[in-house]
C-alpha cells in the first residue's frame, strides 16, 4: 500500500491516527481538574511543537541514523527556516507556503555549504566543525547581521525577528482594518483558529495550525519511510557501516552523505518554517548549541535508526519538559499536604531543584538513564516491554535484529 | 601487452624505499601471484594499483589508461575490485543487501539519488543478488547479518561481492590469511571455479606456497621492493635465488 510493505504500512497509519486523534490522547483528564492542569496536554501550541520537533527529529535521523555522521549544529537551519519564513510574512503577505517553502529552500542551501565543508571530514571531528559552523551562525544572527540601527538589519539581534505594522507584505495587507498585525493563514485559515468540542467535562481543541503541522509530518514521516527502504537509504547505512569497502565497490561516499545532510538540512528548515508559521517570531536562541544538543537528545531518546523513533523521542521531550516546568512548590505542597509538616517541607526542598526552572536536571536524568540501560532508546523499550507482554523474553537480540532485517528484506506491494 | 602494466614504479616512505624499480605485467585471464617475504612491498605495489597509493615515480596501466591519480572508486569502476586480507564486508547489513551493494554500483555508477524506489521491488538488481548467493552456496544465509557470518563465510560473501561487478581484474590481498585448513581448501575451490568459468584475470598476493602452487600461472617474486624473478610456478619452486631471498637459504638445492 504506498509502496509501503505490510508493517511498515500499518506504523504508518498508527502514526496517522495518533496525530488525528492526538487532541483527545493528551487530554485525558476533564478540564479544570488539578490532574488536567498538570498533565493535559492537547494545547495548541504544544501539540504544535509535538508534530514540528517531530519534523526536525526524522530528518536528523536521516542523517545521524543511516549514516552515524553526528551533526552537533542542526539547530542552525531550524533558525534559518524560522528567519526565513519570517521574513516571507514581512514582505510576502501572511500565507503560510510561501515562507515553509523558501524555509526549505534556504535551508538547503546552507545545509549544502555548511555539508560540503563539515563532510570532509567524519567523527568527531565533523560534529566539532558542524557545532562551529551552527555556532558561528547564532553569533551572527545575534549581533553582526541583526544591528537594529543598520540598513541591513536580517535578524534584528537579541529581539529577534517579528512582524511590524509597517511592513509591506505586497501580497496582502499591511495592518488589517482594526489597525493591528494580520495572522498566518493558509489560504484564509487562520492558524490560530481553533475549534472546541466539549464533551461533558472534557473540552478538546482542534487547531488549524496543529492540523496544517500534522500532515505534513505525515508526509514528511512517509517519506523518510520510503528513504529507509530505497536503494539509496540501503546506501547510507553502507556509510555508517564500511567506507572502506564501499570505496572499493565504486561508490563514492561524498555525494552520498551530502545528499542525506541536505535532505536532513531541509527538514529542519522545515521545522523552523513551521514554527515561525504558528508563531511569527524568530529568535536567535534557536540556534544556539544548547537546541541543536537537544535535537541530538531527542533522536537517541527515541531510537537512532529507527523509523518511528524521532516521534516518540520528540514527544516525550516535550511533554515532559512542559509537566517538569509547570510544576512549582506551590503544586509539591499541594500534592506531599497529606504529610506531616516536617516531612513535607523537607520532600519539597529535595525536589524543588529537580522541577520549575530545574527542569533540565531531570531531562537530563532520564537521558541518562535511557543511555545506560536502553541504548537503543524507547523503541528498544517498547520491544523490551512488547517481548515481556507477549511472551519468550528470552529471545535474543540477534533474533530481533533478523527479524528487522527480513522485514527491511520484504518487498513493498 | 598485458591487462595490468607496472612500469618503474618506485615508493618511498620517508627513508624506506618500499618499492624500488618495479616493473610488472599480468596477461589478459590468467591468474598471476605475487610473493615474497614480508617487508618486500607486496602490499605497497598492491595499494599503488588501487589508488590507496600514489606512486612516486612510473606508471600504472590497466587496459591501456592510467590509474594513478584516480580514486578507488573510479578505479574500481574501471573494473578493478579487490579482496582484502580481512574481508571488508558491511557488518550491519545482511547477505542479501551486501550482494546488492555492488549490483548497483554496477549498473548505477558510483552514485544514484533513487530515494523514492523500494530497493526490493527492482527485479534486476535482485535477481542478480540472488544469483550471485546461489553461486557463492550462501542462499540460506540471505537474512543474516554478515557480521555474525563465520570468517570462511565472510570471505565467500566479499569474493562474491566482487564477482558481482562483474570484474576484469580481481585482486586478492591474502584470501586465506586466518583461515582454517578447511576453509583454505574451500577458498583454493571457489578460486578455482571461477578462473574456469570465468573471463577474468586474477592477480593475488599470498603468503601460503600451497594456495598460490594451487592456483597460479605466473609467479612474481618479490624482494625488497623489487622483482627477482617472473616464471611459472614449476620453475620458481626450484629457483635459487627465490629460495635464498624466500627461505633465507644460502646454498642453492
Amino acid at each position: 500500500m504506498l509502496g509501503l510493505t505490510k508493517k511498515d504500512f500499518t506504523l504508518f497509519m498508527v502514526v496517522l491516527a495518533m496525530v488525528a486523534l492526538a487532541p483527545f490522547i493528551l487530554n485525558p483528564f476533564p478540564q479544570g481538574s488539578s490532574l488536567a492542569q498538570m498533565f493535559n496536554a492537547g494545547y495548541p501550541d504544544l501539540m504544535q511543537r509535538f508534530v514540528i520537533f517531530g519534523i526536525l527529529v526524522i530528518g536528523f535521523n536521516i542523517l545521524f541514523g543511516l549514516t552515524g555522521y553526528l551533526s552537533f549544529g542542526h539547530a542552525a537551519f531550524l533558525g534559518v527556516g524560522s528567519y526565513s519564513a519570517v521574513w516571507m510574512f514581512k514582505l510576502l503577505g501572511m500565507n503560510v507556503i510561501p515562507g515553509i517553502l523558501l524555509s526549505m529552500v534556504v535551508a538547503g542551501i546552507f545545509a549544502l555549504a555548511i555539508g560540503y565543508v563539515s563532510l570532509r571530514r567524519s567523527g568527531i571531528y565533523f560534529s566539532i566543525l558542524t557545532l562551529a559552523f551552527a555556532q558561528m551562525s547564532y553569533n551572527l544572527a545575534y549581533s553582526v547581521l541583526g544591528n537594529p540601527t543598520s540598513n541591513f538589519n536580517l535578524t534584528n539581534g537579541e529581539t529577534g525577528l517579528q512582524l511590524l505594522l509597517t511592513d509591506p507584505r505586497v501580497l496582502g495587507q499591511s495592518t488589517t482594518a482594526d489597525g493591528s498585525l494580520p495572522v498566518t493563514n493558509f489560504f484564509g485559515i487562520a492558524m490560530r483558529d481553533s475549534y472546541e468540542l466539549r464533551l461533558g467535562d472534557w473540552l478538546f481543541t482542534f487547531n488549524a495550525g496543529y492540523y496544517l503541522c500534522g500532515i505534513i509530518m505525515l508526509i514528511s514521516f512517509y517519506i523518510s519511510i520510503r528513504i529507509f527502504r530505497s536503494p539509496f537509504g540501503m546506501m547510507l547505512r553502507a556509510v555508517k557501516s564500511n567506507q572502506q569497502r564501499m570505496n572499493y565497490t565504486g561508490l563514492n561516499t561524498k555525494p552520498y552523505t551530502l545528499a542525506a545532510f541536505v535532505i536532513s538540512g531541509i527538514y529542519a528548515g522545515l521545522a523552523g518554517g513551521l514554527l515561525s508559521s504558528m508563531d511569527p517570531l524568530a529568535g536567535a536562541e534557536r540556534m544556539h548549541w544548547t537546541a541543536s544538543g537537544e535535537i541530538v537528545i531527542m533522536a537517541i531518546l527515541g531510537g537512532v535508526g529507527t523509523l518511528i523513533g524521532p516521534i516518540l523521542g520528540a514527544g516525550f521531550n516535550e511533554y515532559f519538559k512542559n509537566i517538569l516546568s509547570k510544576i512549582n512548590d506551590g503544586v509539591l505542597h499541594q500534592w506531599l499536604g497529606f504529610l506531616p509538616d516536617g516531612v513535607e517541607d523537607f520532600l519539597v526542598t529535595i525536589i524543588h531543584p529537580f522541577v520549575g526552572k530545574g527542569w533540565h536536571l531531570t531531562l537530563g536524568l532520564l537521558f541518562m538513564v535511557v543511555i545506560i540501560f536502553l541504548p537503543g532508546g524507547l523503541v528498544e523499550g517498547g520491544k523490551r516491554l512488547g517481548r515481556m507482554i507477549f511472551g519468550n523474553p528470552k529471545r535474543s537480540t540477534a533474533e530481533a535484529e533478523a527479524d528487522a532485517a527480513e522485514q527491511r528484506n520484504t518487498a513493498a506491494e | 601487452m598485458g591487462i595490468l602494466e607496472v612500469k618503474n614504479v618506485g615508493k618511498r616512505f620517508g627513508g624506506l624505499q618500499a618499492l624500488g624499480d618495479v616493473n610488472l605485467s599480468i596477461a589478459e585471464n590468467s591468474v598471476h601471484a605475487i610473493i615474497g617475504p614480508n617487508g618486500a612491498g607486496k602490499s605497497t605495489l598492491l595499494n599503488c594499483l588501487v589508488g590507496k597509493l600514489i606512486p612516486d615515480t612510473g606508471s600504472v596501466l590497466f587496459d591501456g589508461q592510467s590509474v594513478l591519480g584516480r580514486k578507488p572508486y573510479e578505479i574500481n569502476q574501471m573494473g578493478i575490485s579487490r579482496v582484502f586480507q580481512t574481508p571488508e564486508i558491511f557488518g550491519d547489513l545482511t547477505v542479501m543487501e551486501n550482494m546488492m551493494i555492488p549490483c548497483f554500483a554496477k549498473r548505477d555508477g558510483s552514485f544514484g539519488l533513487n530515494a523514492m524506489t523500494n530497493m526490493l521491488n527492482d527485479r534486476d538488481i535482485v535477481n542478480r543478488a540472488e544469483h550471485m548467493l546461489e553461486e557463492m552456496n550462501m542462499v540460506d544465509k540471505r537474512h543474516m547479518h554478515s557480521a555474525s557470518l563465520s570468517r570462511g563465510d565472510k570471505r565467500r560473501l566479499e569474493i562474491g561481492m566482487c564477482l558481482s561487478q562483474e570484474p576484469r581484474l580481481l585482486l586478492l590481498d591474502e584470501p586465506t590469511a586466518g583461515m582454517a585448513r578447511a576453509d583454505t581448501n574451500n577458498t583454493i575451490d571457489l578460486l578455482k571455479q571461477i578462473k574456469d568459468e570465468r573471463d577474468i584475470t586474477i592477480a593475488i598476493i599470498e603468503h601460503d606456497m600451497h594456495v598460490v602452487f594451487s592456483l597460479a600461472e605466473r609467479i612474481t617474486v618479490l624482494a625488497q621492493g623489487t622483482p627477482l624473478v617472473e616464471d611459472t610456478p614449476d620453475n620458481i619452486k626450484g629457483h635459487p635465488k627465490v629460495r635464498e631471498a624466500y627461505l633465507g637459504e644460502t646454498q642453492a638445492a
